[in-house]
């Protein structure tokens, strides 16, 4: 699995997510390699929106786009049961907090999805002199896919989605969009 | 009681099978709710996971192992790890007594029923348990709603548990299947419509399901009783909820359905097939009808069921003391 070793600028008042991924007791490749797979293949995410991209996010749930094709539909209330959070919308400085402890309470092999603009650098809301919004999410938490737009389609989630089990597999799934004719 | 040196190894030979069977179901039934929920919403479900997204439950379950287990600050760590583990194991002693097929009953009890009655319970402490040793605000209301709804639903789902009784005299299990026909109208369903429609609400309640779900109610509690519950402690919360459904399902089949009297042939496979089709019953509903309120649960068993329940009994008891 592909480790996520970032630098975190700080952000004053707010705090950085502090997590340490240890390595694992079995240290095998073959085995290392099944459980990737099969944690690319069922990755759950967490019921957590924060602004109007959240609605993308239940767009990509429901029956059109159907993320649970992938195996990604099962929503956990609770953090402790979740691989996955897709940070959708816009971070402002009062939320960022909880986003930092909900990063750190999720166990150990967890991804995060930045989705859309303001989840990524601010969006519309940077401007000089602005004081509510963290400049990306990136700045608190490490990120493993940025999905950009404003907001993504469900397609771009679902892409999204492919690009994180790229990422943990180190091979891609599906076919590429623009590798399908129709 | 003889406990002779032939009936342990057949019930050793049951536990082994029935925990082979409980693993299995869970990873069947995973597949089958999400691919049921799927169709009932109009979208195919798990799809591109193995062909039809068969190898979607071993994907899950396998994550769930190799998940990190966080074990939260002051938690009570005996009874955090006993919990998942107590929440499992005692549903094996309650398939114990259950015909599956004419020949094949793990353990032929004159008072099966007495044993499934009173090792029920079990779950509902598990639940308590977890609820009380995570040291979560979530996990003690839901440990609380769980010990009020289930020992609320156990008095009306005995009730209608003990009509059929009454009917068959006798709390063997064997005896009450033996009793019913192999054609449908000579099942217990057609005799005991009431307590039927009872036993079918009550296991729904029973097994924490949802429309009565509020143990693990998502909009107010987090995930409940098992909030703080990661990996493998989760995956067996949802392991003995799998086996529950299949318990509650098989004395549905065993009570009401004619257990494995079937046209052609008698067998274990008329049992599966009819729990089975209880299974997709609670899938189904659980997909279609949304959540109740805590009062409104509480006000359906004590104000609606248990009288029912009580009326259904003095009925039948009256009708059997005038036919005899």
């Amino acid at each position: 699995m592909a480790e996520t070793t970032r630098t975190i600028v700080p952000q004053d008042g707010i705090g950085q997510a502090k997590s340490e991924l240890l390595p694992p007791i079995i240290n095998l490749r073959p085995i290392n390699w099944f459980f990737d797979i099969n944690r690319a293949m069922s990755l759950w995410p967490v019921t957590f929106g924060l602004a109007c991209c959240a609605i993308e996010m239940m767009s990509a749930s429901m029956a059109r786009f159907d993320i649970a094709r992938f195996g990604a539909e099962v929503f956990r209330p609770s953090i402790r049961q979740a691989d996955l959070m897709m940070v959708t919308g816009t971070v402002s400085k009062k939320m960022a907090p909880a986003v930092v402890r909900l990063y750190e309470q999720m166990p150990a092999p967890k991804f995060v999805l930045a989705f859309g603009n303001c989840a990524i650098s601010g969006g519309p809301f940077k401007f000089e002199g602005q004081y509510g919004v963290v400049e990306g999410v990136d700045k608190l938490i490490p990120v493993d896919v940025y999905v950009p737009g404003c907001p993504p389609r469900p397609e771009a989630i679902l892409e999204g989605i492919f690009s994180i089990q790229e990422k943990i597999t180190g091979f891609r799934w599906w076919p590429k969009a623009e590798e399908i004719k129709s | 009681m003889d406990l002779s040196l032939i009936t342990f190894v057949q019930i050793l030979v049951a536990v082994i099978a029935i925990i082979c069977l409980m693993v299995a179901n869970a990873v069947v039934m995973v597949y089958v709710e999400r691919k049921v929920a799927g169709f009932i919403q109009r979208r195919p479900g798990p799809y591109e996971v193995g062909p039809w997204g068969t190898i979607q439950a071993i994907c899950d379950s396998m994550k769930l192992l190799a998940k990190q287990i966080f074990v939260p600050a002051n938690v009570d760590l005996v009874l955090f790890f006993l919990a998942p583990v107590l929440a499992f194991f005692p549903v094996l002693l309650l398939f114990l007594p259950i015909p599956f097929g004419p020949y094949l009953t793990p353990w032929k009890t004159p008072d099966g029923l007495v044993l499934i009655l009173a090792f029920a319970g079990f779950g509902v402490l598990s639940n308590l348990l977890a609820g009380w040793a995570s040291n979560n605000k979530y996990g003690v209301l839901g440990a609380a709603r769980a010990v009020s709804q289930s020992i609320a639903y156990e008095i009306p789902l005995m009730l209608a548990l003990m009509a059929v009784v009454f009917q068959a005299g006798s709390l063997n299990l064997s005896v009450i299947v033996e009793k019913q026909g192999w054609v449908p109208w000579e099942w217990n369903i057609v005799t005991q419509p009431l307590a039927f429609f009872i036993y079918l609400i009550c296991l729904v309640a029973e097994t924490n399901r949802a429309p009565f779900d509020l143990p693990e109610a998502e909009s107010e509690l987090t995930a409940g009783f098992h909030t703080e519950y990661s990996g493998m402690g989760f995956a067996l919360f949802f392991l003995s909820e799998y086996a529950n459904m299949l318990l509650v399902s098989f004395i549905c089949a065993t009570f009401f359905l004619g257990g494995y009297k079937g046209p052609i042939i008698d067998g274990f496979w008329w049992t599966i097939i009819k729990a089975y089709a209880v299974m997709v019953f609670i899938v189904w509903i659980r997909w279609t009808f949304p959540r109740v309120r805590f009062d409104q649960l509480l006000n359906i068993n004590w104000k609606w069921l248990l009288p029912l329940g009580l009326l259904n009994l003095w009925i039948t008891a009256i009708i059997i003391k005038v036919v005899n």
